[in-house]
């Protein structure tokens, strides 16, 4: 049990990000943008839209799904993809919520650093 | 044959009417003088309650703009009040002394309302309903909020109540029957129109006899009969018209409770003809539009010399346009011994329906809550028909005649061609399909445009669109507004409208209200509701800021790279050594890594650091600079040249203009960005005339241009007027600038706009009608002493903090596997 718990990462308290926002977390591994959507649901997803790198976490944040601020393509927050006729991907981690805290998936996060994983 | 003469005195809907049917029949038969009493041209008085409540502006409801009068020859001489008749010299004499002589004259100088002789009824704050000035002097008095009376609770008055609610006032209506609306309602129905309008926040008083209207200097209540006393800041009185035959009786003819006219139209005075609400008959005065028109029609025949031509009373229809009730009557519904009645009542639902009928003939009906058969009823009631075969499914309206539910398509199929579509223009479904197979007519604007169906005060215009349908098959397509996004069907003149008229001041309670297909909308949508919230509830809307583009939300632009410029005000393109020092500091500072001018003729920072940016702002705060809002749908720059302090071709202060302008309007929403610029003289070094809003300085004062565009679409300015000072030209370009916040469509730059609603439409609101300008530039300066303060020292301060730091940093977690 322990060795699972520890595979998850604390990063902060929901109420930190507001709803329909983000907050972005750095690590050695690239941003990831941490969303909150109007229901309280949360998602991460790698900082990136897979159109031209634009930062996510900066986006319009509506129903489970987020805006690009660059080129308003729409990322589904649920599994990263490009909605609508555009097609691409960015990695999504895992997310934990535990009284009040967010847990990314550690080995998620590991994965981001290595190049095509 | 030389032109005759025809004089009109009046310029109201049925003079109107009657002109537009002459010059149908018979274009060059006469030269046409009108004096009109009101300094404007013909507008559909029906339309002005729409007008109060703000779901239209005058210009929406303009029936001849100047250009119909310069098109068909007529000489109007608009605020002229005539004074006299001479009907031995054949002339008429305005109170300006214009003296005009006649072959023909119309008097249709209308009505005016009843004012109750009360003590107080004088006082200041206590107005009557009838023609847009008094709408204004509303609109204006609401503005200060507080407590408003109605006296009269009858069609007008209640659609007073309701737009001087909207206006934000808290209104009590005064009725002195003991039911609402008692000459077009029964009590049953008076009793759920009561129930509806106070559900709605409005106080009603029934069997209400006003004793006196209270106050020194001006109106501070009213005090009734029994003692009650209610605080009022303004009172309205609308408790009936009266008609307006001082004139013609002046001139010694026949006058009664009106100008008592023959059948013929004509008064005592084979001449001279008498119109609308101020003609008398058969004994009856009348005030609806429809009978109104059917004397302007009989006018335009017999000056045409159609000597058969004759006005009979018909029974008429009203609706009552207060947004959310529904409620139609029609005919005549008084209790009588002959008389039957049926009716339906359902509480929950809160419909009740009442028709009357007299030897199995329809001659009444009332309804309330589904108003869908009400022209269907209007029309059986018009043609006397025999109802005995369907007396049982009546009551359940023409959907249920035949057995069998029909579709509303079926049921419009099924009426007859003459059957009456549009009350307001007496317009009957056949004329509307002959003109629609005539003129290869597709869409609901060109049918009103040949028909006037629906024209008016626009309630039947489902029922045009039916008919549409119905000649044209699927390829009509009604929905062909282009609607917002993705997540609703309505396009954003619609939701404007519904967000005033429903008193919608947040995006959840818009969503609801209106049915929005997503949960919480899209980034298309969010963004332009958070814009019509903030421009149409000044003050009371907070802003939603995870419904703004990122730029907006943090005030400053996001460039590729996920880092930001950052641009500060520089008022009317001056700076100055400290500004320009501190803006160096900053640099070294933060290590920003490119430094430009703009083509606004300001400084852009580039390369900052998200983080940064409170650091940055702060530097530059403390030097006296706020943010120049480079990134928002909003007030941008004010270019100008040097003007008269340096130039030897300068004609103005050029500069100092330009910076009086940015310093008035910095901080102001708007539909999308507003560029503006100043030149001190028509060689035009600002560039002013590719602004979306541009000043060209001449020796006798400053020439205003509007709706230019040098971006994706090239387009020079058009002037929309000439200033002789300062203040006027801000006090133009505010009112400019309003007009386009609250009718532009988000994204929508001045020149989209100007030219989706016409540049006419918009040199009449600021520039010809001052009082209207006055008003918009007052809701300008209204907004912006909530808009004007600098988001960047917000931000410093402390305000959405977290905007600017990462939630968390981590290392590399190191890979169980």
């Amino acid at each position: 049990m322990n060795a699972k718990t520890s595979e998850w990462i604390d990063v902060g308290a929901e109420a930190d990000i507001p709803l329909r926002g983000a907050r972005v977390v750095r690590s050695a591994a690239g941003d990831i943008a941490v969303f909150r959507a109007a229901d309280g649901s949360v998602f991460a997803l790698r900082d990136r839209c897979p159109h031209k790198g634009g930062p996510l976490s900066q986006g319009i944040v509506h129903g489970h799904g987020v805006t690009c601020p660059l080129h308003n393509w729409v990322i589904s927050l649920e599994t990263g993809e490009a909605q609508g006729a555009d097609h691409g991907c960015t990695p999504k981690i895992p997310v934990q919520r535990l009284d009040g805290r967010i847990l990314l998936d550690a080995q998620a996060i590991a994965r981001l650093a290595v190049p095509h994983g | 044959m030389a032109k005759q003469k025809l004089v009109v005195i009046g310029n109201g809907m049925a003079p109107g009417r009657a002109l537009e049917k002459l010059f149908e029949l018979a274009p060059d038969a006469y030269d046409v003088t009108i004096f009109n009493a009101e300094p404007r041209v013909n507008y559909d008085r029906i339309l002005l309650s729409p007008v109060l409540s703000g779901e239209k502006s005058f210009d929406d409801i303009i029936i001849h703009g100047d250009a119909w009068y310069i098109e068909k020859g007529i000489t109007l001489h608009k605020g002229h009040k005539v004074t006299e008749v001479n009907r031995a010299a054949r002339t008429v004499t305005s109170e300006h002394g214009e003296t005009v002589s006649y072959d023909r004259l119309i008097l249709a100088t209308g009505s005016n309302p009843v004012i109750i002789p009360v003590p107080g009824h004088a006082l200041p704050g206590v107005l009557t309903y009838r023609d847009l000035d008094d709408v204004h002097a509303m609109m204006l008095a609401a503005k200060a909020g507080g407590k408003a009376v109605v006296i009269g609770g009858g069609l007008l008055g209640l659609e007073a109540a309701a737009g001087l609610q909207a206006q934000g006032m808290e209104v009590v209506v005064l009725h002195l029957m003991p039911t609402l609306m008692e000459r077009q309602l029964d009590p049953a129905a008076g009793y759920l129109l009561q129930k509806a309008v106070e559900s709605r926040g409005i106080k009603v008083h029934c069997k209400a006899n006003t004793h006196e209207i209270t106050g020194t200097d001006r109106v501070t209540g009213v005090r009734l009969d029994d003692g009650t006393v209610y605080p009022a800041d303004l009172v309205v009185m609308a408790v009936g018209i009266r008609p307006n035959a001082g004139l013609a009786k002046a001139a010694g003819l026949e006058v009664n409770r009106g100008i008592v006219v023959s059948p013929d139209m004509r008064s005592s005075d084979p001449d001279i003809f008498a119109l609308g609400e101020c003609a008398e008959a058969s004994g009856q005065v009348f005030g609806l539009v429809a009978p109104l028109y059917d004397m302007a029609g009989v006018v335009a025949r017999q000056l045409t010399g159609d000597a058969t031509a004759a006005f009979s009373p018909q029974a008429t229809a009203t609706k009552l346009k207060v947004t959310g009730i529904d409620l139609y009557s029609a005919g005549d519904f008084a209790d009588a011994k002959d008389r039957e009645e049926i009716v339906l009542r359902d509480p929950m639902r809160g419909v009740y329906k009442r028709l009357v009928l007299k030897d199995n003939i329809l001659i009444g009906a009332v309804l309330y809550g589904d108003t869908g058969d009400g022209p269907w009823f209007f029309d059986m009631i018009k043609r006397g028909i025999d109802i005995s075969g369907m007396r049982e499914t009546l009551i359940f309206g023409q959907g249920y005649q035949g057995g069998s539910l029909a579709d509303p398509m079926a049921a419009v199929a099924a009426l007859p061609d003459e059957a009456e579509i549009c009350g307001c223009n007496g317009v009957c479904k056949g004329k509307i399909t002959t003109k629609i197979a005539e003129l290869g007519l597709t869409s609901l604007d060109a049918v009103r445009a040949h028909t006037k169906a629906s024209a008016s005060c626009g309630s039947c215009t489902g029922l045009v669109e039916q008919v549409i349908r119905l000649s044209l098959g699927e390829s009509y397509n009604p929905a062909a507004v282009q609607p917002m996004c993705g997540c609703t069907d309505l396009g954003h003149d619609d939701v404007r409208r519904l967000i005033k008229a429903k008193e919608l001041k947040s995006i959840p309670a818009i969503m609801q209200e209106l049915g929005w297909k997503t949960s919480c909308g899209c980034a298309k949508c969010r963004p332009a509701l958070n814009y019509y919230l903030i421009c149409d509830w000044p003050g009371e809307y907070a802003d939603d800021s995870q419904s703004r583009y990122i730029n907006e939300r943090v005030h400053a632009n996001i460039q590729k790279d996920g880092t930001y410029s950052v641009v500060p005000r520089m008022w009317g393109g001056l700076t100055s050594a400290k500004e320009l020092r501190a803006i160096a500091d900053v640099v070294d500072k933060f290590a920003i890594p490119t430094v430009k001018v703009t083509g606004g003729q300001r400084i852009d920072l580039l390369g900052v650091k998200k983080e940064d940016l409170p650091a940055v702002w702060s530097d530059l705060n403390l030097a006296g600079m706020i943010s120049g809002a480079a990134y928002a749908k909003g007030l941008r720059t004010v270019k100008t040249c040097v003007g008269t302090d340096w130039c030897r071709f300068g004609t103005q202060d050029s500069t100092g203009l330009g910076v009086k302008i940015e310093k008035f309007m910095w901080g102001s929403w708007t539909p999308a960005k507003v560029k503006m610029a100043v030149s001190g003289c028509p060689r035009n070094c600002a560039e002013a005339t590719c602004k979306d809003v541009g000043v060209i300085c001449v020796d006798s004062g400053y020439e205003i241009h509007f709706a230019g565009a040098a971006g994706l679409d090239i387009h020079g300015t058009q002037v929309l007027g000439h200033a002789r000072t300062e203040e006027e030209t801000i006090e133009i370009i505010a009112a400019l600038t309003q007009l386009y916040r609250e009718q532009g469509r988000y994204l929508e730059r001045i020149y989209k706009w100007a030219k989706r609603v016409g540049t006419d439409s918009i040199k009449r609101a600021v520039i010809e009608d001052t009082a209207r300008r006055r008003v918009l530039f007052d809701r300008f300066v209204l907004s912006q002493s909530y808009a004007q303060i600098d988001p960047w020292a917000e931000r410093v301060a402390g305000k959405d903090a977290h905007e600017f730091a990462p939630i968390g940093t981590l290392g590399l977690p190191q890979a169980a596997e």
